[in-house]
């Protein structure tokens, strides 16, 4: 076997399995560093000997193995005993069960979420231990540089380690809480969108919701979640336009990925036999009638509308309200979404750009041209996404067309 | 109108980094600076060599007075600026928010006062 070939044997077990090992590796002692540079020794010793002896039948084990050998050695160098650093030879004595290996991941995930680490490395320390990221590819995304990504990363190992954050399933009392705060911590590498391209993230967050909805795939809301990124990601291609934003009931439906939506409405189906409705559940099943435009033809804004309602009962942000008052816009009419919209103005819609376009929409559709257009204008001086910025300045330019 | 967000940092935060780090951190500039562009708001930026390089001067008490070294030793020190005409506070700070230097020092939002009356 060629040096190239063993290299990309080696590359593809460490994508598929590097959350898998490392939670394998890190659940006894705590320490996710250590588990890490023992992993990181492991895939080089498999890049140095599989080329000679070939690669072995089940690499993940052999990896496991290697790597849990390797951090033996250290632990006897730490305790400053004599100790070769040449790897073992290896058979495949272990093969993980895989129930076991599914819980482990799970239970890193939940060290990732622990209340105790700051929330805004958790999506970070998720995407770098679970899906093995490097910290640049990181770093890209959340716009910082990699020296501080990474320091933050290494401060947030170094406290789950001293402050002895337990790799375990929480208890049932505290599992709802730890659980949400898991599934926003996966959303939230989803959100992470802004000057797309520079570190699209969205692939690996995807990847990261359908790991957790395999690891728990009896909490409706973790299958909700990949339902509800599926049902997005589903829409790319149809997203923008000549760099123009092209809002989803304008969009052309043979650019949706049919597959994917498919998908999505199965997950979204199997939370709803659960029987336990949640934000995510429902934000998903507002997607899935998006999606059903691509077979009627039609959007169905009655039942937006009802879903909406049922969001802002359960998950009242500002966010829901304002969806709720776009869609009632286009079923109980616009002067019953101005109703909706009065009721949360104040300081913190002030800076909410959506809050401004939909407004500015409402007032558009009951022929307040003026204020339409001041609202608009006010929606772009807060628009930061390129796309949506230049749609919304279309939107100001063709109601002033109108005013002249 | 016309709005400057001050750069402010802790030299000791880029202490570590390597010459790959800057050229990220270029880079994270250069789209920053590109959406700034895009969107038709950008005015003027730069960057500043250390506070430890600053000369000052004052002439203030009627002599005239050269300083090695910045006017105050601040742990925090300014480090460059951006110059962007938004209609108000509100678009200042949602661009603000999505500064670079944000997320790793402060950046302070002054209005211009030329012109205004």
């Amino acid at each position: 076997m060629t040096q190239a070939c063993a290299q990309a044997r080696a590359e593809d077990v460490a994508r598929a399995a590097y959350g898998k090992l490392l939670a394998m590796l890190a659940s006894r002692t705590g320490d996710i560093a250590a588990a890490e540079d023992a992993l990181s020794e492991a895939f080089l010793a498999a890049l140095r000997t599989w080329p000679t002896r070939g690669v072995p039948d089940s690499p993940e084990a052999w990896l496991l193995t290697a790597a849990k050998n390797r951090r033996i050695d250290q632990a006897r160098k730490d305790a400053r005993l004599v100790v070769t650093n040449e790897v073992p030879e290896m058979t495949d004595v272990f093969v993980p069960d895989l129930d076991e290996t599914l819980d482990e991941r799970l239970k890193l995930l939940f060290v990732c979420a622990h209340p105790a680490i700051d929330v805004a490395i958790r999506t970070p320390l998720m995407l770098q231990t679970v899906l093995g990221l490097e910290a640049e590819q990181i770093a890209r995304a959340f716009l910082v540089s990699p020296t501080a990504m990474a320091q933050r990363l290494v401060r947030a190992k170094k406290k789950i380690k001293s402050a002895g954050i337990p790799f375990a399933i929480p208890d049932v009392a505290s599992l709802p809480d730890r659980m949400a705060s898991v599934l926003e911590a996966v959303y939230g590498a989803y959100a992470v969108d802004w000057l797309e391209g520079a570190g699209d993230l969205s692939h690996e967050a995807f990847f990261l919701s359908t790991i957790l909805a395999d690891l728990v795939p009896k909490d409706p809301e973790a299958l909700g979640l990949t339902a509800l990124i599926g049902f997005i990601e589903a829409r790319r291609d149809a997203r923008v336009h000549e760099n123009m934003l092209v809002p989803v009931p304008d969009q052309d439906t043979d650019l949706w990925d049919m597959a994917m939506i498919e998908r999505s409405a199965n997950m979204l189906s199997r939370a709803a036999t659960l029987g336990k409705t949640g934000r995510f559940q429902l934000e998903a099943a507002i997607q899935s009638v998006h999606a059903a435009r691509s077979a009627t033809g039609q959007t169905d804004w009655r039942a937006l509308s009802q879903l909406y309602a049922g969001l802002v009962k359960l998950h009242p942000t500002i966010g829901a309200v304002v969806g709720r008052a776009a869609v009632t816009v286009e079923d109980a009419g616009p002067a019953e979404a101005l109703k909706l919209l009065a009721k949360i103005e104040g300081p913190e819609t002030d800076r909410y750009q959506p809050y401004h376009a939909t407004h500015a929409h409402c007032l558009s559709r009951l022929g307040r041209i003026a204020e339409a257009a001041a609202a608009y204008d006010k929606a772009v001086s807060l628009c930061t996404d390129l796309p949506s910025r230049r749609w919304l300045a279309q939107k100001v330019a063709e109601l002033r067309q109108n005013i002249s | 109108m016309r709005y400057t967000f001050l750069l402010y940092s802790d030299p000791a935060d880029f202490a570590h980094m390597t010459p790959e780090d800057w050229a990220r951190e270029k880079e994270v500039y250069g789209a920053y600076i590109g959406a700034l562009q895009e969107a038709g708001v950008f005015l003027d930026t730069d960057w500043l060599h250390p506070a430890e390089t600053a000369t000052t001067i004052t002439l203030k008490d009627g002599e005239k007075r050269v300083q090695d070294g910045p006017f105050a030793d601040t742990k925090e020190t300014l480090g460059g600026f951006f110059a962007i005409d938004v209609p108000d506070l509100d678009a200042a700070l949602v661009w603000a928010e999505k500064c670079p230097a944000a997320k790793h020092g402060k950046v302070e939002i002054r209005s211009s006062a030329m012109g205004s009356s």
